[in-house]
């Protein structure tokens, strides 16, 4: 279990998160909201990219507020970034390796490829550069994430890129992942269909958390924080 | 021939070879010919006028392959050697050369090798060159390669160039001549410690119609080493040229790159790319994230740019 106490961050005097306080059980926890209503700055205060200007992190009852990304990771928290990493030089097996902890042969990492709808093959050996494309590297950095099997996977945007037909298999593998691992799934996702699957949705906007439900109860809310200017709203009402 | 546990050492280092290599060899330990090997395609002679060896690779010789390990650990040695290759028309052969200095005293220790590749019309050689530096003593490593090329029509030469640990100065001399159709393609990877300095300078002269280059330069400077990359892509003719320079900054080392091209015909088309910098943040970060230490990723980014 993971639990955000009163979290605020600010940044160049501009107040990002405002007191967020957040329990996420076992299961699907959705995050939706606006563009820049501070998702993602969730996201990265959980794995550790970010320290939080106050506020605490509980992991399972133990603060884990001062510990660094790595101190993170090896408690169990995986992070799959709204925008992947690319790297010259290493392969798309390279970081599966990293990613599992420990070397693994063809078949193990492939494996991994094809839950993403990858064909394993093709991509195995692949340097994660620029060459491959957005949808590609977005599938790669979910992979990492399942070859990590952590009782935390926080996945932000995971389905931006991705094609409609892959989109179901994208569901697979979350719903096989909860049924895995039993833990914490956090989903940062503008998506109706992945709201339909969480089992709680949270609306972030503003930085605060506007309110917590139900799809049947989010959804209207979300209307009001489409992130339209007030100045354009005013101009055309 | 027998090979003494130093002589293995460095040959395993330089050509990844673990005994004497089959095919044609030359073996040049300390100034001399400790050991040579020619095939009925692939002939070997001495040099009368000065140091060095005629290699002479006959037309249609497939699939075989031409060692010349350079080993140096005679202290104050400075050896200085011209080795000339005659590649016939259409063969395709691999040449691995490589130098180890092994460096036990306080005096310098230095091998230049001037190496000539004629690549007759429609030729292949892959040439693969490691350059190597160790030993206690305080003298400096130094290495001084020049490879100067002559592709003819249709001909490809594609040079690995490596050199990771050990050398203290390096000036590597790279110059190309192309004909027709003729390809080349250069992968250098250089990794710098301490107070080392590398250079490298490539002149590509691309001469012949649909000629065309792809230089491509991988170096990760450390402690308060500095490289410099100079590169010229000269474009005679309607050709395609692309040099690359992507370079890792740690400690207080220092890379300088000065691409120069020039187009001098309406159909060339030449491109420079240049990145030099520290390890991305987001590169760690994202190591950090699957458990890795700081350390560990800052290993794992540099091992794999220079794999
Ligand atoms: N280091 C920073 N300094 C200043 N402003 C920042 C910083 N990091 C984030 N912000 C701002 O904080 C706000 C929240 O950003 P965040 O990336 O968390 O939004 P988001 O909800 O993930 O948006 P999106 O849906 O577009 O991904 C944005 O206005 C952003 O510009
Ligand atoms: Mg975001």
């Amino acid at each position: 279990m993971l639990e955000l106490q009163n979290i605020c961050f600010t940044a160049d005097g501009k107040d990002i998160l405002k007191n967020v306080s957040l329990t996420l059980g076992d299961g699907f926890t959705a995050v939706t909201g606006p563009n820049g209503g501070g998702k993602s700055t969730l996201a990265k205060v959980v794995a550790g990219l970010i320290t939080p200007t106050s506020g605490k992190i509980i992991l399972d009852g133990e603060d884990i507020t001062n510990l660094d990304i790595t101190e993170r990771a090896k408690k169990g928290i995986s992070f799959a970034f709204q925008s992947p990493v690319k790297f010259k030089g290493l392969t798309v097996h390279d970081l599966i390796n990293l990613a599992h902890g420990s070397a693994l042969s063809m078949t193990e990492a492939c494996a991994y490829l094809s839950e993403v709808g990858l064909c394993a093959k093709e991509y195995i050996n692949r340097e994660l550069n620029a060459s491959l494309s957005g949808g590609e590297l977005k599938r790669i950095e979910i992979a990492m994430i399942i070859a990590r099997g952590t009782k935390v996977s926080l996945f932000d945007e995971p389905e931006a890129g991705i094609d409609l037909w892959s989109f179901q298999n994208l569901i697979r593998v979350f719903e096989n992942m909860r049924a895995k691992i039993h833990g914490t799934i956090m989903i940062i996702s503008h998506q109706e269909r992945i709201l339909n699957i969480a089992d709680s949705i949270v609306l972030l906007a503003d930085g605060a958390i506007q309110k917590i439900g139900t799809k049947e109860e989010i959804l209207p809310e979300l209307l009001n924080y489409s992130g339209s200017c007030s100045a354009i709203t005013e101009k055309f009402s | 021939m027998e090979l003494d546990a130093l002589q293995k050492h460095m040959l395993e280092t330089i050509s990844d070879l673990h005994e004497i290599p089959e095919g044609a060899y030359n073996i040049r330990d300390n100034g001399q010919s400790a050991g040579r090997n020619v095939t009925a395609n692939i002939n070997i002679v001495s040099k009368e006028d000065k140091p060095g060896i005629d290699i002479i690779v006959k037309e249609n010789t497939k699939n075989e392959s031409v060692h010349i390990p350079v080993i140096l650990s005679k202290e104050g040695l400075k050896d200085l050697v011209y080795n000339d290759f005659y590649i016939g028309e259409n063969a395709d052969v691999l040449i691995v050369a490589g130098c180890g200095i092994h460096c036990g005293g306080d005096s310098d220790m230095q091998h230049d090798g001037i190496h000539t590749f004629h690549i007759g019309k429609g030729a292949k050689v892959k040439y693969v060159e490691k350059h190597y530096g160790e030993g206690e003593g305080k003298g400096g490593r130094i290495l001084n390669p020049v490879t100067k090329i002559f592709v003819e029509d249709g001909g490809l030469f594609e040079m690995e160039s490596v050199q990771i640990k050990g050398v203290d100065s390096t000036i590597r001399d790279t110059e190309a001549v192309l004909n027709a159709g003729a390809k080349l393609i250069i992968k250098e990877k250089i990794m710098t410690h301490e107070q080392q300095r590398a250079e490298t300078n490539f002149v590509v002269e691309l001469n012949g119609e649909d000629s065309s280059a792809d230089l491509v330069s991988r170096s990760v400077a450390k402690g308060h080493s500095y490289q410099i990359f100079n590169s010229k892509i000269l474009g005679n003719n309607k050709c395609y040229g692309h040099s690359e320079c992507d370079g890792i900054l740690m400690d207080e080392g220092r890379v300088v790159a000065v691409p120069s091209l020039d187009a001098a015909n309406i159909d060339a088309s030449l491109i420079h790319e240049a990145a030099i910098g520290k390890i991305a943040g987001e590169q760690i970060d994202k190591l950090r994230t699957l458990g890795l230490t700081q350390e560990e990723a800052e290993q794992q980014i540099v091992n794999g740019f220079l794999k």
